[in-house]
């Protein structure tokens, strides 16, 4: 019946009998892709459980260690387990709130002025340097924070030392045997202040990009409707922007902080880190954080200290798991609030 | 190559949604049939279930059976991808594809199903293709320039070019002319006058003027009451719909008085 | 600061008007660089009686007092809505001069340091002649590790990354199941980096035993990378894939195309730029990583051709052990370090910029 029209032959693979319905073999093309497909999506979730059994299994012995068994000589004289892991989780988090209180400011006020005061074309290229900025790998920042930073900061906290000692966190006055008081200033200026800002420099273009989306998102007729009735660009932002974006904004840092939490190097290189609890912040004497403690010791650790090291790994894994999870929460929750897709 | 359709006790479904209750209708080779009715009364339903389009959309399923010259569509061992060659379809927006010229565009049905065509064959095919959908004379200098840089009507025209060039017995056309400027839908509308001498044409619209322009019988679909399956209320000669409808429904519909 | 108020703008004195006329007092247009200069030469003068002087001391105060200042004026000639209006758009702008002072000072620094090593023998020799006395050293070893387990790590995620990305869009699209693989991706995307070096190590030590010359290569590092690449791989082709119109995945079908025919022929060429940049920019987010490698690659001064066997250097992780050595060949280190440090911000920033040009190029031509 096709003898009219040569190509109708050409067409499809199974040519010999182009005008029948009924499938002469089955489609093994679709079969095979969409098995490519799926299986591929299963391997995430062999991935993560591996990712998961095999620190559990490394971990596990560790954690329930007696205290004379540990491998590190550091902590051997600490005890079990969590005697050290705890301080170590609390260094995590203080140099990771620290970076916080820094950079959220900072990535909010930047976002906005990229999304709602620089002049558009500036802020395309802005907002190119501050993703620019997110790209620096974290060694160069810790080269940088611990060769620049810290020796441009340490007169400045010298003179803070100095005068502001009365603020409990940047006291490093320590009294000697004879009761004279000595400053006890980190050397260098590689204290737990400036590896919270160089974190801070870091998550800053994480929140500043995902507020920045939020913030161009604020539907236009609300910023007009604000406009129209006479509010200056501040109210504008305040009335609009802010109310609308608060969701996307708590989400943006809780995604910076998960962050934070877990990054290694630029603490590693910067802080010469104890395991301790201090909010101090100039002192030598500083807190160390979970990931920099297993990046300084574990080329040097053998057999079991190894084991704790990941141990102490889980211990982060679960902490930064905890914080996304809430960060994906309330996104969730926010795209269900406004009904859109 | 033209050939008969006749749909049977059809009901379509959206996962629980019964869109399309009861249709019985047989679909003449050679004539264009209209598809009229008020939105979402299931009109473009039952033109996608006819070349089992409907089932992309996740959900989706029929009831019934739709016979094309006698063999059903929905019957056991059929290959809805093979249903497709024979049953070409144009949509409400032109979609020519992007990342393609307008000669690879033609060929689109032939290269994405992998077979094998002399160039001189392909020349051929690209030309009769384009003539057939009066867009010859207007891209033959420029076959290699990308389909997207045409203008609403010449999409369209292509995007008809690229389905007729399957050599399909019936072409399907979901409102081809509503996103189209009046000079583009004339153009379409002579075409699809022309495009009956080879083919069963089926076109969904909303525009009843275009209706009895182009159609030699028309459909009319209507929902009973909101939220009830849309059903066939009448079909015959377009001349009797438009002019001495059976059903008072249609009548309704015709004259502007509807709902 | 920079004037982009579309509300009519008269340089006006301080006279009073009429409440309802749209010509109210104003500060001329521009007197906040006078109030700046004004800010900076006060703060000055206080740190110097006060003997502080120092150069960044009278930027923070000279900004503070700026800030007082402009508020005060414009309080008085426009009111108190319009000086807070200045203050935000003050203090937002000086943020972000804030977040850029440190990317100068970062880049300046690196390039002005690491230039001077970044010479021939650095591509061409090693750490091996560390002990001889002013023997010429390079990072040849650490390009060569780097090389091999990004490239490595690219050849795996890439395809689990590409087709997951597949299996969401176009086969799962709202199962349970593509809503719990998006899940684990994000729940990926937020592994601490260092934790994926760990599971490679524990992985390949659960295998070959902890002392294994198997166990601590370059290719457990590509294992960790892979961890780390995947889900941005998953999540970038995941939007391009989403932003292909579904009329162009039905018009392929309605010409009797199969299913993952249309995806091969007609959805991946439509998003490939953005496929492109999305993987060009995955790389770039590993190709710098240094935690897990230090955990799983280690460190090796000599080059290590087999990535399957033995420690490998990579470049980060030999910046981060330039800076910890100490002892006569110290500095001579430390300029390797920095050279390194310099190589890495050249190839990052470079992806980074061909990702973009690809995704500018090839942005999609839609025509509608």
């Amino acid at each position: 019946m096709s003898t009219q029209t040569p190509p109708a032959e050409q067409v499809g693979t199974e040519s010999d009998d182009s005008h029948s319905l009924v499938r002469s073999k089955a489609r093994y093309g679709d079969a095979l892709f969409s098995g490519i497909s799926s299986g591929s999506a299963l391997m995430i979730f062999v991935i993560l459980a591996a990712v998961a059994t095999f620190l559990t299994s490394q971990a596990l012995p560790a954690m329930t260690s007696e205290p004379d068994h540990t491998g590190l000589s550091e902590v051997s004289a600490l005890g079990g387990f969590w005697q050290w892991a705890l301080p170590l989780a609390f260094g995590t988090v203080w140099s990771a709130v620290l970076a916080m209180l820094m950079a959220v400011p900072l990535a909010v006020g930047i976002a906005l002025y990229l999304s709602h005061y620089a002049p558009r074309r500036v802020a395309r290229i802005f907002g190119y340097l501050i993703d620019l900025l997110a790209a620096v790998p974290s060694v160069v920042f810790g080269l940088w924070g611990l060769m620049v930073l810290a020796p441009t900061l340490h007169p400045f906290y010298k003179w803070l030392n100095e005068t502001m000692s009365w603020f409990p966190l940047f006291n490093a006055w320590q009294a000697r045997e004879d009761g004279e008081l000595r400053p006890v200033l980190a050397v260098g200026g590689q204290n737990m202040l400036t590896a919270a800002m160089v974190l801070a420099l870091m998550i800053t273009p994480i929140i500043t990009a995902l507020s920045r989306e939020v913030f161009l998102q604020t539907p236009l007729l609300h910023e007009e409707a604000s406009l129209a009735l006479g509010a200056t660009r501040w109210e504008m932002v305040k009335q609009a922007v802010l109310p609308f974006s608060r969701p996307g904004i708590i989400s943006a840092c809780m995604l910076g902080l998960g962050r934070a939490l877990g990054e290694t190097m630029a603490v590693a290189m910067i802080l010469p880190g104890k395991v301790l609890v201090t909010f101090k912040l100039l002192t030598y004497n500083n807190p160390n954080t979970i990931a920099a403690y297993i990046a300084q010791n574990f080329p040097e650790s053998e057999g079991f200290g190894k084991m704790q090291l990941i141990a102490a790994g889980l211990i982060l894994f679960i902490i930064t798991l905890v914080v996304n999870m809430i960060a994906r929460g309330i996104i969730a929750s926010r795209r269900e609030f406004s009904g859109a897709n | 190559m033209a050939k008969r359709i006749e749909i049977k006790d059809l009901d379509i479904y959206y996962g629980k949604f019964h869109a399309v209750r009861g249709v019985n209708l047989t679909i003449e080779p050679r004539a264009v049939t209209a598809f009229i009715g008020s939105s979402g009364c299931g009109k473009s339903t039952v033109l996608r279930s006819i070349n089992r389009m409907h089932e992309v959309i996740e959900g989706a399923y029929v009831d019934g059976q739709v016979l094309l010259d006698g063999v059903d569509l929905y019957g056991k061992d059929v290959d809805p991808v093979r249903v497709r060659r024979q049953v070409g379809m144009v949509f409400q927006r032109p979609n020519p594809f992007p990342t393609m010229s307008i000669r690879e565009n033609v060929l689109a049905g032939v290269r994405l199903n992998n077979a094998r065509m002399p160039r001189s064959e392909q020349d051929e095919l690209v030309e009769k293709s384009l003539r057939g959908a009066n867009l010859w004379n207007e891209v033959k200098d420029r076959l290699d320039r990308p389909g997207s840089g045409l203008s609403g009507g010449q999409q369209q025209r292509l995007c008809i070019a690229r389905a007729i060039a399957i050599s399909p017995d019936v072409i399907l056309m979901d409102e081809p002319c509503s996103a189209l400027d009046p000079i583009s839908t004339l153009a379409i509308e002579d075409l699809i006058k022309e495009l009956k001498d080879q083919y069963t044409v089926v076109i969904v619209t909303h525009n009843m003027q275009q209706a009895a322009r182009v159609s030699d019988t028309t459909a009319f679909f209507n929902l009973k009451k909101q939220g009830e399956p849309g059903e066939l209320i009448e079909v015959g000669p377009t001349e009797k719909i438009f002019h001495n409808p059976d059903q008072q429904a249609t009548e309704d519909y015709i004259t502007g008085r509807f709902g | 600061m920079t004037n982009t108020e579309s509300t009519p703008r008269h340089a006006a004195g301080g006279s009073k008007r009429p409440a309802d006329s749209i010509t109210g007092g104003q500060l001329p247009k521009h007197s906040w660089l006078l109030i700046l200069a004004l800010g900076w030469g006060i703060a000055a003068g206080i740190l110097s009686v006060t003997d502080v002087f120092s150069i960044g001391g009278t930027a923070v105060l000279g900004m503070v007092l700026f800030f007082v200042l402009h508020y005060v004026a414009s309080f008085a000639v426009e009111g108190r809505r319009r000086a807070a209006d200045r203050l935000s758009r003050s203090v937002v702008t000086t943020f972000f001069l804030v977040a850029l002072l440190p990317l100068g000072s970062l880049v300046w620094e690196v390039v002005s340091r690491g230039v001077a090593r970044l010479d021939v023998a650095f591509f061409t020799e090693t750490e091996a002649k560390t002990h001889i006395a002013g023997a010429q050293l390079g990072a040849a070893h650490a390009l060569m590790g780097t090389l091999q387990s990004t490239a490595i790590a690219f050849l795996i995620s890439v395809p689990i990354g590409l087709f997951t990305a597949i299996y969401l869009v176009e086969y799962g699209a709202r199962t349970k199941l593509a809503a719990g693989i998006r899940f684990l991706v994000d729940v990926m995307t937020g592994i601490p980096s260092i934790v994926a070096g760990l599971f490679a190590y524990s992985l390949f030590s659960m295998i070959f035993g902890p002392g294994s010359a198997y166990t601590r290569t370059a290719f457990a590092g590509a294992i960790a990378l892979t961890v780390l690449m995947i889900p941005t791989v998953v999540r970038s082709t995941e939007e391009m894939l989403k932003l292909v119109p579904n009329e162009l995945r039905e018009a392929s079908y309605a010409l009797g195309v199969p299913k993952w025919r249309t995806i091969v022929k007609v959805v991946l060429p439509t998003s490939l730029a953005g496929i492109v940049t999305g993987v060009i920019l995955g790389i770039a987010r590993i190709i710098g990583e240094t935690a897990p490698l230090l955990v799983t690659a280690g460190y090796f001064q000599l080059t290590n051709p087999n990535p399957f066997s033995g420690t490998t250097a990579t470049l980060p992780v030999m910046v981060y052990q330039s800076l910890r050595t100490i002892g006569p060949t110290a500095e001579q280190l430390h300029a390797l370090g920095w050279a390194g440090a310099l190589t890495l911000i050249i190839i990052v920033m470079g992806l980074n910029l061909i990702g973009r040009l690809i995704a500018w190029k090839f942005a999609p031509k839609t025509g509608r």
